[in-house]
């Protein structure tokens, strides 16, 4: 079976995240003023043959763990869905 | 005596490098990316630049490029390892090094003269190096802003880790690091670049006084 997997990556609490504050900054030139706390990441979609969904599942953590975030000063979450 | 400068796709310093080992007294190799055997050379080196285009995260391609085992089993056998810049963020992905390199706080390519002051003499790229010595070296990079956790930076001063400082931090790193060492203090990461501190003529020779230790502790190693 063929699933989807999509991995998100962001920067974990505390690590400084300078791309989303600036981000943030440039907020009140489109007029916004309720947003705050932005944070930048980035995401990942591939397909993953597997027997199960579980199975799927694994294999993205790991690739999640050990190659798209660095867990020094990432976290990433994985959904797996059947295609 | 010689040492291995390794080349990745889209490393960028790499005849600098070799120019600045030769002028510190070592002859110098350019090695591939994909070699798997280092054990004839007497120090390895990873140059600056963009490894594998920096996708993903700087670092984080070429540390599972082949000749990355060959340099932790080269670095596990107690030989000098030095990576500059990108190379310290190949380092530092590859688990050699602790910590990771962030984007700078305030997201501007760095390029400029750095003051630095040795932190530490038992680095193999600072033995002898009076600590507090300060030398003017050029910095050129986009994420060199060291971090790492509490209890890892506990670690590296507790076992004299921190080999180098910025005088005036330039990119928010975290307790003005700008070079770190192993617990053995064999494997060494800076985000200056000593190979462009070699010549009057280009400026200053500070970067020389790094290369001359680093081959020098070679050379007894």
């Amino acid at each position: 079976m063929r699933f989807t997997a999509t991995v998100d990556v962001s920067l974990r609490p505390g690590i400084a995240d300078p791309e989303g504050a600036t981000i943030e900054r440039a907020l009140p030139a489109l007029g916004i003023s309720s947003v705050t706390n932005v944070r930048a990441g980035s995401s990942f979609v591939f397909d993953v043959e597997a027997g199960s969904v579980e199975e799927a599942t694994a294999v993205a953590t790991d690739l999640a763990t050990r190659l798209l975030a660095n867990p020094v000063i990432e976290d990433s979450t994985v959904r797996v869905e059947a295609r | 005596m010689t040492a291995a400068v390794v080349v990745f796709p889209g490393s960028n310093c790499e005849h600098d490098a070799v120019s600045g080992l030769e002028l510190a007294g070592t002859t110098a190799e350019l090695v591939w990316h994909t070699e798997t055997d280092l054990s004839r050379f007497d120090l390895v080196v990873l140059p600056g630049g963009f490894a594998h285009g920096d996708y993903l995260r700087p670092g984080a391609l070429a540390r599972i490029s082949p000749v990355m085992d060959a340099v932790g089993a080269f670095a596990r056998r107690g030989g000098p390892v030095v990576g500059i810049c990108n190379g310290f963020q190949v380092l530092t992905e590859a688990g050699l090094l602790p910590g990771a390199l962030q984007k700078n706080n305030h997201l501007t390519f760095n390029c400029q003269d750095a003051v630095v002051e040795v932190a530490s003499s038992r680095s193999v790229l600072t033995s002898g190096v009076a600590v507090h010595t300060r030398l003017s070296i050029p910095i050129n990079h986009f994420s060199g802003s060291y971090v790492c956790t509490q209890e890892t930076l506990r670690e590296l001063h507790d076992n004299d880790q921190v080999v180098l400082r910025y005088v005036e931090n330039p990119n928010g790193s975290l307790d003005d690091i700008a070079g770190i060492s192993n617990i053995q203090g064999n494997v060494v990461g800076l985000m200056p670049h000593p190979e462009r501190a070699c010549s009057t003529l280009l400026g200053s020779t500070d970067g020389l006084v790094l290369l001359q230790a680093l081959v020098g502790a070679a050379q007894l190693a």
